[in-house]
């Protein structure tokens, strides 16, 4: 049972109290329990612990399971501190000589180890997969065990908004998220401290604050991966937001196809209501402020601001017409703030280390890191957190080791169904909101597939178009109708049977749907076909020539 | 179709925990009411009706509006295959044949033994690890058609 913490000053000395508990030569392994899981982590998890046991070295070697830890191809990993190595591909039957070696004497397994270019890299610092990272959303991702609140309160957790409650005013606190030019992570990229004034001067009594974890984008799991591996990041997030805009009470909105996430989602709550982190009289404070958990049910559109909040109140989750803005008409017809989950896990570190130093990370339009999901047709599959404005190229050759077996790189597809491929042309381009959108594809959530030379541009035109299709509310008739035609013509061209007229059809119909469709869903549906036809135009002719 | 006679009482219970005064509960109820009947039978949508006074009319538009929401019922585990982009671009469509030829079901549909529902997913955010499946809260990745059925065949037992 956890004491409640009765003020700031409270707050504080748990944090010093941990650090004397923990400051003994204790050697630390923590094993990714999340991502990993598919590899098989729980099996080596539950075998650590038992020889840890067996071999009586509970006081010499803590054990703790962490989120990811980024480097998921090597699944399952883990990370050995001291000597600091990172192992990945671990298997049961190893961990004797894990334990005798690593851990007793800090030798090497070189078999376990990282590898670029044939030569093995112990040691995490060293891979360049991480060192060329940096790590500001993921702070705690991977280091720390999401289900211990103690652990993140030991690396100043909770701190931020502690200053935010007892020493800033909601006005300041307010600037200083506008002057850092954070903008949402969801995809849009709408400035977050704009969003916040807006809802801060609507007028009502009740407010609320929302956060969208309905991470629908196939190919996406950057927020699937912050929930899991540091959740408490989120709520302090959108503790600061109430506080800012005067909020007492809050709603996550997930995926239930993420279990995992929810699951450490609910644990981190109910330990911060037992501190007295959310709850009545907050720290003292006065302040009050509690989140709820909405699981989402299957349904893409519901990442859409105004959907999802009609399925927070048990509806069938159709977006609606704005104006007016949840800002001012939102959830239950109030004042509503919505952001998304990695926008609310950056707001800790900006309060925390001032607006000046955030806005020094990135470019002028894109302030800060983003955080990446690199899938597909590349070796190091996995996480990754780089400033803005750093290249395709770094993402992908230097962090994500480029493209396995012969092949080559063929094009980078960016923002799921709502964005577009981006081609080798444009790989040394410096990535942020503005630029991404000049070549045709969107910043949008983070999801990066890369593909090779063996995939088919119009396959995947078609793949998307079939996904919104699908996924269409089927409330406004450009997007229902015309994101089945399209479908109809890409089959048709996939197939052999496309004929001339089929671009200029697809591209008016995409013009068309992009202009009169209600909400995100429909207005970007057409991007990935545009996109591909604009790059890829020859591969369109190449399906045409062998139909009739 | 004659609905075989269900338990009322496991909706009720739900229902009463939850509370019936709040619509906003109404998607939790029946995600609870389908995890413990493993689909949503007819009799218990109209108890959730009646205790909450809600038309039947607007349950049924949100059970038909998400896809998780099943009126038929379902197998002891289900499966769910991603295919998300990065599954798709490694080759799920092999894998997803595989298991439908083996199970001799589609999507959607349930083994005739009822161990076994085979779902889509468009994404379970395990893209790293491409192509995945779950098979109930359980994720599998790195699938090939090799390695699949021998996953699916540990939840074939009676036991599983």
């Amino acid at each position: 049972m956890l004491k409640s913490l009765k003020s700031y000053d409270d707050l504080v000395s748990m944090r010093k109290s941990h650090d004397k508990k923990h400051k003994r030569d204790t050697v630390k392994v923590s094993i990714c329990m999340t991502g990993c899981r598919a590899l098989g982590a729980e099996e080596v998890y539950d075998e650590f612990r038992k020889q840890i046991k067996k071999q009586k070295l509970q006081d010499k070697v803590e054990v703790i399971e962490t989120g990811c830890q980024g480097l998921c191809a090597r699944a399952p990993v883990m990370t050995i501190e001291p000597p600091g190595v990172f192992y990945g591909r671990v298997t049961v039957d190893i961990i004797p000589d894990i334990i005798s070696s690593t851990v007793l004497k800090g030798d090497v397994i070189s078999k376990l180890c990282y590898a670029e270019a044939g030569k093995k890299i112990p040691y995490l610092k060293d891979i360049p997969f991480y060192s060329k990272q940096k790590k500001i959303v993921l702070r705690n991702c991977g280091v720390i065990d999401p289900n211990n609140i103690e652990q993140y309160i030991a690396r100043k957790g909770y701190e931020a908004f502690a200053k935010a409650l007892f020493d800033l005013e909601p006005e300041y606190i307010i600037n200083e998220i506008t002057n850092s030019g954070l903008r949402g992570r969801g995809g849009a990229g709408f400035p977050t401290g704009l969003k916040w004034e807006f809802c801060r001067k609507a007028k009502g009594d009740i407010k609320y604050v929302i956060c969208n974890a309905d991470e629908g984008d196939p190919g996406a799991f950057m927020d699937r991966a912050v929930l899991e591996g540091d959740p408490h990041a989120v709520i302090e997030g959108m503790l600061i937001a109430a506080r800012a805009i005067g909020s007492e009470r809050g709603f996550v909105y997930v995926r239930a196809e993420y279990p995992i996430a929810v699951d450490h989602l609910k644990n981190a709550i109910s330990q911060a209501r037992e501190l007295n982190l959310l709850g009545n009289n907050i720290l003292g404070s006065g302040f009050n402020f509690d989140l709820e958990i909405k699981m989402g049910a299957g349904a893409f559109v519901c990442g859409e601001e105004t959907a999802l909040i009609a399925s927070i109140e048990g509806k069938r989750g159709m977006p609606r017409p704005r104006p007016p803005f949840p800002a001012n008409s939102g959830l239950w017809d109030k004042p509503t703030n919505i952001n998304n989950v990695e926008t609310f896990a950056n707001i800790p570190v900006i309060i925390s280390e001032g607006s000046e130093w955030y806005k020094q990370l990135g470019t002028k339009n894109g302030t800060g890191t983003k955080i990446f999901a690199l899938a597909g047709k590349v070796k190091n599959t996995g996480l990754v957190e780089v400033p803005m404005g750093t290249t395709l190229r770094e993402i992908i050759f230097d962090i994500g080791g480029g493209i396995p077996g012969r092949r080559e790189f063929k094009a980078a597809q960016m923002g799921g169904p709502s964005g577009g491929c981006v081609p080798a042309e444009h790989l040394d381009l410096p990535i942020d909101y503005e630029t991404v959108k000049e070549v045709g594809a969107i910043m949008g959530s983070g999801g990066l597939i890369v593909m090779d030379s063996d995939t088919s541009m119009v396959d995947i035109s078609r793949y998307f178009m079939e996904f919104v299709q699908d996924e269409s509310c089927g409330k406004c008739v450009p997007c229902r109708v015309g994101t089945k035609k399209m479908l109809d013509i890409l089959t048709r061209i996939t197939e052999g049977n496309g004929c001339r007229s089929d671009i200029e059809d697809l591209k008016e119909m995409a013009d068309v749907t992009k202009t009169a469709s209600l909400c995100g869903l429909g207005q970007t549906a057409p991007n990935p076909v545009l996109s591909t036809i604009r790059y890829f135009m020859n591969e369109y002719e190449d399906l045409l020539k062998t139909g009739s | 179709m004659v609905e075989k006679t269900i338990d009322l009482r496991t909706v009720r219970k739900i229902v009463s925990e939850y509370g019936n005064d709040h619509d906003s509960n109404l998607i939790a109820i029946l995600q609870q009411t389908q995890g413990e009947y493993g689909y949503l039978p007819k009799q218990a949508l109209k108890e959730v009706s009646r205790l909450m006074d809600v038309p039947l009319t607007r349950i049924f538009g949100i059970v038909t509006f998400y896809s998780q929401f099943t009126f038929i019922p379902r197998g002891r585990h289900a499966i769910k295959i991603c295919t998300g982009t990065a599954c798709h671009v490694k080759g799920v469509n092999e894998v997803k044949q595989k298991v439908k030829e083996q199970l001799n079901v589609v999507e959607g549909e349930t083994t005739a033994d009822y161990q076994f529902t085979l779902e889509t997913v468009a994404c379970i955010g395990t893209c790293f690890l491409a192509p995945v499946m779950m098979v109930d809260d359980r994720y599998y990745g790195k699938l090939t058609t090799d390695t699949v059925m021998d996953i699916v065949d540990r939840y074939s037992g009676d036991n599983a």
